[in-house]
């Protein structure tokens, strides 16, 4: 440890002048030019041929079909996941079943796997040379390249978002405040609803968000199962690909800026609901601030 | 309401948490359970009040068989050791639950009332609309209280109800619950570890091992009358001493107590710190004094004999004592068990 003469007190473990500026330089550095430098290139190519073009890339027919399809995709996976995050979470932290663990491992598989060997499984199962294919066929169903394909492949890939977020909260709360309404007279529902859920309600409001955002942006599994079909099943980020591919770069920059939209959109939300959900547990005195300098100061 | 245990079995996985207990309860008494860790006091307190279910045995609340009636219909009011108040609600809200999820409907006006009237009880007057994180253990403990007597409960259970505050908080606490047992006369049980809170409060204790009942009786027949080395070690500080056993008389080193009732052969004599004394003249047990501990009370002096047994015993403050010193340690009380 090297303590400059001038300073009364050496420095604490791990913050030498030279150890922290390094670090933190490395640390902007990364962050600029690997997250922050694309985004903004988005922004420029989006608009570099100017307004005109770019609205008149969103206004296109086929983009606006993959729009909607991707807001038809996140409001019926959304939902569906968020209930079995809940029903996931409880079951795991209120109950003692045999295979828990097992269901705990489960509902980690769409985070390990990639998305595209979930886009093929789901080819093996319901495609023409599947399992239920004939089957399906048979009964004129069509789940591969089609609207139901691209809802399940999503709805694999988004699973756990709810449940993780959950079930560390809901391990911590124990049962003490089911028990406690419960022994004080309220019904099941009840509790749930008064006791529960006003309890993760931040939480799982932030795995919302998530959820939604891996939805909207999710490429791999979706690309396999949708068949890219344009103005059919083509959801935002394949015709991004799709307009790329055909040298529209401006078109396919003009569509990533929505999606760009919605992950800023959902950074902000990210960050309030942690500021809620924070200022719940602890005294607004107690909560610690972001932006509070820390107690020692040396230049 | 009496309640009456008839033996009742729990297991969990392997582990056989109660073991057969059956107690009864009589209306209004106020009773502790009193335990190790682990000696299934808990459990019971929860089979009583619906939590856990028993494997084996019956409860019944007066006349009536409550073994299967769910915790929601089962009319205890249950605190719980961490007090469980819902953090989202006041103060008020919290005790207010109870009255309105209740299957009898109350009116608004008639909830907020007694909403105060329990505020008052637990002299929280005021702090109704502080939320559970902006006051102190103390007085969360008194939400507790208050929220689960606004049901009317037949029986109030709690579970630790001290544990979780510091010892000044803790006594005063004692004091008050007695109190309010006293105004209200609802049978009540509790669960602690805490001897001395167990006899300052209770009318009855009934002191648990393993899962099982090893003895019950008012806080004076227990302290004056341990019927097992367990009880006398677990009530309290005790020296042990090796001794023998004849024809009625117990000899340890040079003294000597009496002990009917016992066979002849090996024992053990048990004495509280406060039953033995220290003289420099025989007849005793000679030992040597190792370190002399002042306290606002009194001094404990810790001592080893010429065999090597530690002793502790209290003298008054005034007793000039030092380590080093040699002498006789005297019983006045002591009890005998045999090995």
């Amino acid at each position: 440890m090297s303590a400059a003469p001038t300073r009364r007190r050496p420095p604490r473990v791990g913050d030498q002048p030279i150890f922290r500026r390094t670090l933190i330089g490395l640390v902007l550095f990364i962050g600029v030019f690997l997250v922050l430098a694309p985004l903004v290139v988005i922004g420029v190519e989006a608009f570099a041929k100017g307004w005109q073009v770019y609205s008149a890339t969103i206004s296109h027919p086929d983009t606006l079909h993959a729009i909607m399809l991707t807001v038809l995709t996140a409001l019926v996976a959304v939902p569906v996941n968020t209930a079995f995050g809940v029903a996931a979470a409880w079951s795991i932290t209120k109950f003692d079943f045999w295979g828990k663990r097992f269901l705990l491992i489960v509902i980690e598989i769409p985070f390990s796997v990639s998305p595209i060997v979930a886009g093929v499984a789901y080819l093996f199962v319901y495609g023409l040379q599947g399992i239920f294919g004939p089957a399906l066929d048979a009964w004129n169903i069509k789940i591969l390249f089609a609207v139901p394909g691209i809802i399940l492949a999503s709805l694999f890939v988004t699973a756990p978002f709810v449940a993780r977020e959950l079930i560390p909260l809901m391990q911590a709360q124990g049962r003490d405040l089911e028990e406690a309404a419960t022994s004080l007279g309220a019904s099941g529902w009840r509790t749930f609803f008064s006791v529960t859920l006003p309890n993760i309600k931040w939480a799982l409001l932030y795995g919302v968000v998530l959820c939604n955002a891996r939805v909207m942006g999710e490429f791999g599994a979706v690309s396999v199962v949708s068949g890219n079909i344009r103005g059919q099943t083509n959801t935002l980020p394949l015709h991004i690909e799709l307009l790329y591919h055909d040298y529209q770069a401006t078109g396919a920059f003009a569509a990533a800026s929505i999606l760009a939209v919605i992950a800023v959109f959902t950074i902000i939300a990210k960050v309030a609901l942690e500021r809620r959900g924070a200022g719940r547990r602890a005294s607004p005195a107690a909560r610690p601030s972001l932006l509070s300098k820390p107690a020692e100061n040396n230049a | 309401m009496k309640i009456r245990l008839d033996q009742i079995v729990k297991t969990f996985d392997t582990f056989r948490a109660v073991r057969g207990v059956s107690l009864e309860i009589e209306s209004g008494e106020l009773v502790a359970l009193l335990g190790p860790s682990g000696s299934g006091k808990t459990t019971i307190l929860r089979m009583v009040a619906g939590l856990e279910y028993a494997d084996g045995g019956h409860i019944h609340f007066g006349d009536q068989d409550a073994t299967d009636i769910p915790v929601r219909d089962r009319g205890v009011g249950f605190v719980f050791q961490h007090y469980a108040l819902f953090p989202h609600m006041t103060v008020a809200e919290n005790i207010a639950f109870g009255m309105k999820v209740s299957r009898v409907k109350r009116e608004k006006a008639a909830i907020a009332a007694r909403v105060i009237k329990l505020l008052r009880l637990v002299r929280l007057e005021g702090l109704g609309d502080r939320f559970p994180a902006q006051i102190s253990g103390g007085q969360r403990q008194r939400v507790a209280l208050a929220r689960a007597l606004s049901v009317d409960p037949k029986v109030l259970l709690l579970d630790e109800p001290f544990g979780a505050l510091d010892a000044n908080v803790r006594h005063d606490l004692r004091r008050w619950l007695r109190e309010i047992h006293q105004e209200l006369g609802i049978t009540t049980i509790f669960v602690t570890h805490d001897q001395e809170e167990a006899l300052d409060l209770a009318d009855r204790v009934v002191i648990l091992r393993e899962g099982a009942i090893v003895q019950q009786g008012t806080p004076e027949e227990v302290c004056r009358n341990p019927r097992s080395a367990f009880v006398m070690r677990f009530l309290g500080d005790a020296n042990v001493l090796p001794a023998e056993i004849r024809s009625g008389v117990a000899y340890a080193g040079g003294a000597s107590i009496e002990a009917l009732d016992i066979a002849d052969g090996k024992a053990e004599l048990y004495a509280r710190p406060a039953d033995l004394d220290w003289s420099l003249q025989g007849p005793g047990i000679d030992a040597r004094i190792d370190r002399v501990l002042d306290r606002p009370d009194g001094r404990r002096v810790l001592a080893s004999t010429g065999t090597g047994t530690q002793l502790e015993f209290d003298v008054e403050p005034e007793r000039v004592m030092k380590s080093g010193d040699r002498g006789f340690v005297t019983i006045r009380r002591a009890k005998v068990f045999p090995v």
